[in-house]
């Protein structure tokens, strides 16, 4: 009996490393594979014609400028609405409402995080964009402004729930502190409880912004795709192509091996690099920050 | 109690597990004891196999006929695949199907090419299909030319004022540009069917992924102008007449006046067969002429020949 046990345990700990280093495995074979089929592009195409201003595939204009451009604005929006509302709804559920409408509450956000994102998209084209062109008197209702507003929506749910974790696991006594020093509640929420729970809520921004740069369908069916290169923030407000939507509509018709295909796995190449860039950025900060605090502690 | 019930469920699925198991072995058994019954009654031979290949504008109609070809004729199989009119007619030529398809006429030096092979390729025209340009409702603009329709496409007209129109920006819609409708309008419409004219789509050009989002589009936005098949055409948004020059006649797109030539933007969908058709060929292109196949025309979205 105790020989079979072991045994169990050997398989499952041997199990669990197997996933562990899966992991790592994967995302190696597929920076691989990115590799292999983006990097030619750099020899079909001449560096000019790829950082050009014009998207045009079928008549050889390769300038992906515009849909590094379409992406970077469409999430800089998204990130502008979903961190501002995400934090103070985690804020207001874990530090105002009282218990029984946290347990209501979080479920309930937790559940929209479950809404698939071609019904946001679908929403959007039917209601959501019609209201803001009337709203804002624009030419058309289709925008890089509507496609963040929905990445927003998207994002929103993610950055709450990771957030409100992180500002419940604040020890009860750092608010009891601050509050017998004399600190308002607001005091108390901003110079002490969000601070304490920095790390994690930095986390959740991340999270957010990374499930909002990656986001595909609802972006496709709401942003226009105008291959137009945003040079003014007011741009947000017009037409965009993003490289996601890019890779999805055009990835299905696309001779595997052509010029064009290898252009669109280089455009992986650049989408995997931002991803990995704001993962680093956050694991950065959230390394420095345990370090401070732990010394604080101590 | 809990450690029970759990037992109870792993039993249970057990049991479950080794009924489908059976139930899937059944099942395939009756397959094979299903398929061997005709297969007794008639020799092998007799079944047809009809290889179809070329234009992506067609692949969904070819397809269509073949699966209900197929289910009228259980004997003939019938393979289609896309790939381009190019591929298809280049294809029929090496003799690799016995069907091509094309948006397009032959070109001669394909058919020179064909004769060197020993291959005669036979026409016929299985469908029409029209581009109709389309706008909100509401908006005042009823004709125009092919020569504005280009000129609003290509970013020199921006304004619906300049048309006649309200003072209203001129939001452009097109398909994606894997689409064959786009490469159609591009060469037909946007370059006026110049060989040389290399005028591209103004880049805030919307491209939009389907049918149904130029649709949604044009019945909400009054400075919306779009194109699309004439099948997708619902009677919520306005089809605008079209000229091929400034004092021609104005025609609005219907299956009348594409079948009688008159509505500029419209193209004959061909297939081609290798020498006139004989056999299971034969009767699957006169089929494909009869009212039900035209009817399937009708429901892609496509012109009929013959209007049932």
């Amino acid at each position: 009996m105790k020989k079979n046990l072991s045994w169990n345990e050997y398989l499952i700990t041997g199990l669990i490393i197997v996933s562990g280093y899966s992991a790592i495995l994967f995302v190696g074979l597929i920076l691989f594979f990115l590799l292999r089929e983006g990097l030619p592009s750099f020899r079909e195409v001449p560096l000019p014609v790829i950082f050009s201003k014009r998207w045009y595939p079928i008549e050889d204009y390769f300038g992906i400028l515009p849909l590094l451009g379409g992406s970077l604005i469409v999430t800089l929006g998204a990130t502008m609405i979903a961190v501002p509302v995400g934090l103070s709804t985690a804020i207001f559920i874990s530090e105002i409402a009282p218990r029984w409408a946290r347990e209501i509450l979080k479920p309930l956000i937790e559940l929209l995080a479950g809404l698939p994102s071609v019904v946001l998209g679908f929403l959007g084209v039917l209601v959501f964009t019609s209201l803001l062109r009337r709203a804002l008197d624009l030419p058309t209702g289709l925008t890089a402004f509507t496609g963040s507003f929905l990445l927003g929506g998207i994002a929103i749910p993610t950055i709450v729930s990771v957030a409100e974790d992180a500002l419940d696991a604040v020890p009860r006594s750092y608010r009891d502190g601050a509050l017998a020093l004399g600190a308002t509640k607001w005091q108390t929420i901003w110079r002490v409880t969000l601070p304490a729970a920095r790390s994690g809520v930095v986390t959740a921004i991340m999270l957010g912004i990374g499930r909002a740069i990656g986001e595909t369908m609802a972006v496709m069916m709401v942003t226009g795709n105008a291959p137009v290169l945003p040079v003014r923030l007011s741009m947000l407000f017009s037409p965009v192509r993003t490289m996601t939507a890019t890779i999805a509509a055009e990835m299905g018709e696309v001779a595997s091996g052509s010029v064009h295909f290898h252009v669109l796995f280089l455009i992986g190449i650049i989408l995997f690099s931002i991803s990995l860039i704001v993962n680093v950025i956050a694991s950065a900060v959230v390394f420095r920050q345990r370090k401070r605090s732990e010394r604080i502690l101590s | 109690m809990i450690h029970l019930m759990i037992k109870a469920i792993i039993a249970l699925m057990k049991i479950l597990h080794w009924l489908i198991i059976a139930g899937v072995t059944l099942s395939l058994f009756g397959c094979a004891i299903h398929s061997t019954t005709p297969g007794t009654g008639k020799p092998q031979s007799e079944s047809a196999y009809i290889e179809n290949k070329g234009s992506d504008t067609i692949v969904n109609l070819a397809l269509a006929w073949a699966e209900r070809y197929q289910q009228l004729h259980p004997e003939v199989r019938i393979s289609v695949t896309g790939g381009g009119s190019g591929t298809g007619i280049a294809a029929l030529i090496n003799g690799t199907v016995d069907i091509a398809n094309a948006s397009r006429k032959i070109k001669p030096e394909e058919v020179e090419k064909a004769g060197a092979n020993g291959t005669k390729p036979v026409e016929f025209v299985i469908a029409r299909d029209a581009i109709a340009v389309i706008v909100n409702i509401n908006n005042s603009i009823e004709r125009l030319t092919i020569q504005q329709i280009s000129d609003i496409y290509s970013g020199k007209i921006n304004n619906w004022q300049e048309l006649g129109g309200e003072d209203r920006p001129i939001v452009r819609l097109s398909r994606e540009t894997n689409s064959g409708t786009h490469v159609y309008f591009l060469e037909e419409v946007l370059r006026l069917g110049q060989a040389d004219n290399k005028t591209l789509f103004s880049t805030d050009t919307l491209l939009l992924p389907s049918s149904e989002g130029i649709s949604a589009e044009i019945r909400d936005n009054p400075n919306a102008i779009g194109y699309d098949g004439l099948g997708y055409v619902t009677p919520d948004m306005k089809m605008i007449a079209v000229a091929s020059n400034e004092g021609g006649e104005y025609v609005l797109p219907s299956a009348e006046t594409v079948n009688n030539d008159t509505y500029p933007i419209a193209r004959d969908l061909y297939m081609y067969s290798n020498g006139q058709p004989v056999g299971e060929i034969k009767s699957y292109l006169e089929w494909i002429f009869s009212s039900e196949a035209q009817q399937i025309v009708i429901d892609l979205g496509f012109v009929p020949i013959n209007p049932p």
